[in-house]
């Protein structure tokens, strides 16, 4: 089976270059200025981008367990919607992935009706209770690029260190959700004006940098891979500056909400922004989107977070955490930073292939001949409106909802075969 | 232009400008009359259906609304968190479509969540008037506040207001500080910095000061709040005695306030604690009158909200 992608823009080593694709098999066989072979399926692209496939190294698809949220087969067609073809399932699914079984569900469920790769995540203490060390090393066996506690913080210094010290044995990369509990409280958003002036409770943003900086600290100690979560603070940022100046296998992602919303978003109570860690203040949103510029920033992770109408449609304190991020974060990212003239196209599109990545270690991220043909084709001069109706994801909890971004995404490719198709 | 209520929230005052604030006064003005009558009736709401809805318990200031709409011939239904559905896990949604479906054409809405009143108002289509969420808003005890020193003073601006407590947990201050700003009156709130939520002088047009002496100094109006005893187990304070050791109102620290400073709390009061019964008491106290004035607040805006024809 033979696809030639003509009349379209190819994202060759930063550069959009005007090429024709083809693809045999599973496989990019042919990149060139004309290609001249007979093709099964030749697509007119329209003028329209191709990149590689998106990469999102941190998202929850809910399933075992709270599968009316989202399952694999939704998770997966909402990635490929939004142009990803390999995404990282998080552990905390019920019961929690933190045994090889669990795991194996998780990829058998994947293989049968993934429209995208998922790679699992394990967890990192047993049931991610922050008590007990998982089996990690059995997990890795069994496929995991990582382990994580996410959405749970490990409190116990002791316990965390012993853990960062297992997983280097390994050589497993640890994902910390940096949250001191104590300091967070029963906050629902960021510590400041709008917490006061609301009268939500507050986050500090110390919650999260006190704990960054233990596990900095004990990772340096341990020699293990730390990635750090969603950041979301100009201080974060300067202690992962600090880190990497040293010369420690630190890295860090951030959301694309983290990079365009502050709490003022959070005014009108709106259950959409609230998730973790909370939108924090403008200059800590400048400080993430410089960091991006600067590379300090590792990629960046949607954290696709599901929940149902039922759920969010509450009081605000009474919602849960998160939104969902696979199907608008190109676009949100497009239309208000690359569009803006505030990033470069190829800072977006780096940072959602080769950079999450090289991160986990993860085969894609950019067109080489040779390399399994996981694409997706966005036209950028279109738009997208996100709506209910059209959201593929099982949850619409999204701070965009009837909003019209631009780009949209046309076909995305996983292995050479379409997985999504724009109608 | 007369100023329009006819169908209005009352999710907190940053919706309402110094006229209709003012206009609000009048009409509680006129309301506080008929509190005043023998027969403390009239029947302009004869055929409207107010509901309070209070998802969080407070006797008092729902006794206040429910009298509000007694006295103007409202039919009042009373919905109480502890003895419902809410108490079984119906959400709030499903509540307020119920009530809904009984033909209610008011809520009064009393919850620890900041924010719902929008919500109740979102789900019904109706006009909410918000009677305290969590510590985000308590419109008519701001209202009924400033309705208590527009009465003694005459007018608002200028005077020096003087707000001493756990400033951080206080829906009461928060309202307060939007509309007593509306009125030109200048706030100073004092408390441990524990109890203070962060970047106040920047949301609020206020003063903030941890010291008592400096914060009643030439103060034409203090208002005292409820110390709860349940800080000292969240670590924000370490005893009621310290805390009354600096902040309470006493004749001692009231000296640095003008001589004939109008001495307010919206209730509960914990004497000893924020304040003395030396100062409760006392002559300048118009605390049990705030009381009164919120009934008639609270009726002015039911007036105002459901009859739409302005008129007392």
């Amino acid at each position: 089976m033979k696809t030639i992608i003509r009349n379209a823009s190819i994202y060759l080593d930063g550069k959009l270059e005007k090429k024709e694709l083809m693809i045999d098999g599973k496989r990019i066989a042919q990149i060139a200025n004309k290609i001249f072979d007979e093709a099964d399926n030749n697509i007119d692209a329209g003028g329209a981008c191709v990149f590689p496939g998106f990469i999102d190294i941190h998202a929850h698809l809910r399933d075992p367990g709270h599968t009316y949220k989202e399952d694999i087969r939704s998770g997966t067609l909402s990635a490929a919607k939004g142009g990803f073809t390999s995404i990282c399932a998080m552990p905390n699914t019920d019961p929690v992935t933190d045994n090889i079984a669990s795991v194996e569900y998780i990829q058998l469920r994947a293989k049968e009706h993934g429209s995208a790769r998922v790679y699992v995540i394990g967890a990192l203490t047993k049931h991610s209770l922050g008590e007990e060390i998982s089996e990690m090393a059995t997990m890795k066996s069994g496929g995991i690029v990582a382990v994580s506690d996410d959405g749970k913080c490990v409190q116990n210094a002791r316990l965390m260190l012993s853990c960062l010290r297992y997983a280097a044995n390994f050589d497993i990369p640890v994902i910390i959700h940096p949250e001191d509990y104590a300091l967070a409280g029963s906050g629902q958003i960021n510590s400041g004006k709008v917490s006061t002036r609301t009268g939500l409770s507050g986050i500090t943003a110390l919650a999260e940098e006190v704990v960054i900086a233990r596990d900095i600290m004990l990772a340096e100690s341990a020699g293990a891979k730390l990635h750090i979560a969603h950041i979301s603070t100009a201080r974060a940022l300067q202690l992962v500056q600090q880190a990497k100046d040293r010369g420690l296998a630190v890295t860090c992602e951030v959301t694309p909400h983290h990079l365009v919303l502050t709490d003022e978003a959070c005014m009108d109570f709106d259950t959409n922004t609230k998730m973790k860690p909370p939108l924090r203040c403008e200059n800590d949103r400048l400080a993430c989107i410089q960091a991006l510029k600067d590379g300090l920033i590792d990629c960046i992770a949607t954290d696709h977070a599901p929940h149902a109408d039922f759920e969010k449609e509450r009081e605000f304190d009474h919602a849960p955490f998160g939104i969902i991020g696979f199907e608008t974060a190109f676009g949100i990212l497009y239309d208000r930073l690359v569009k803006t003239e505030v990033i470069e196209l190829s800072t977006l599109v780096d940072n959602l292939t080769k950079k999450p990545a090289k991160v986990l270690n993860l085969p894609g991220g950019e067109i080489l001949i040779g390399a399994k043909a996981d694409l997706t084709i966005i036209d950028l001069n279109a738009s997208t409106t996100y709506t209910k109706e059209n959201i593929l994801s099982k949850s619409k909890n999204t701070p965009w909802l009837d909003q019209t971004l631009a780009s949209k995404v046309l076909y995305t490719f996983k292995s050479g075969i379409i997985c999504y198709k724009d109608k | 232009m007369k100023p329009q209520f006819s169908g209005r929230n009352v999710f907190d005052l940053d919706d309402y400008s110094r006229e209709d604030i003012l206009y609000i006064l009048e009409a509680a003005k006129g309301m506080k009359e008929i509190n005043l009558r023998e027969y403390k009736k009239i029947p302009t709401l004869k055929g409207k259906t107010i509901c309070t809805l209070f998802v969080e318990n407070s006797t008092r200031t729902r006794m206040s609304f429910e009298l509000a709409a007694n006295r103007l011939s409202a039919d009042v239904v009373s919905f109480q968190a502890s003895i419902s559905a809410l108490q079984k896990g119906e959400s709030l949604q499903d509540t307020v479509y119920t009530l809904n479906a009984m033909g209610i054409d008011l809520y009064c809405l009393r919850h620890s969540s900041p924010g719902s009143p929008q919500l109740v108002h979102k789900y019904s289509g109706k006009p909410v008037i918000n009677g305290g969420d969590g510590r985000h808003a308590h419109p008519t005890q701001a209202l009924l506040d400033i309705y208590s020193i527009w009465e003694k003073k005459g007018d608002l601006n200028g005077l020096k207001v003087t707000i001493v407590g756990d400033i951080l947990h206080s829906r009461v201050v928060r309202s307060n500080l939007i509309g007593m700003a509306k009125l030109g009156a200048k706030v100073t709130v004092c408390g441990p910095k524990t109890l203070m939520p962060s970047s106040m002088e920047s949301v609020y047009d206020c003063r903030v000061e941890y010291d008592l002496a400096h914060a009643l100094h030439d103060a034409d109006v203090v208002m005292g709040l409820r110390m709860q005893f349940e800080r000292m187990s969240e670590g924000l304070f370490p005893s009621l005695e310290e805390y009354s050791k600096h902040y309470v109102l006493s004749s001692q620290t009231l000296k640095y306030a003008k001589p004939d400073a109008l001495i307010m709390h919206p209730g509960p009061m914990n004497r000893g604690v924020e304040i003395l019964p030396e100062i409760a008491d006392g002559a300048h106290s118009i605390i049990v009158e705030q009381v009164a004035n919120g009934v008639a607040v609270r009726m002015a805006l039911m007036f105002l909200i459901l009859s739409g024809s302005g008129k007392v």
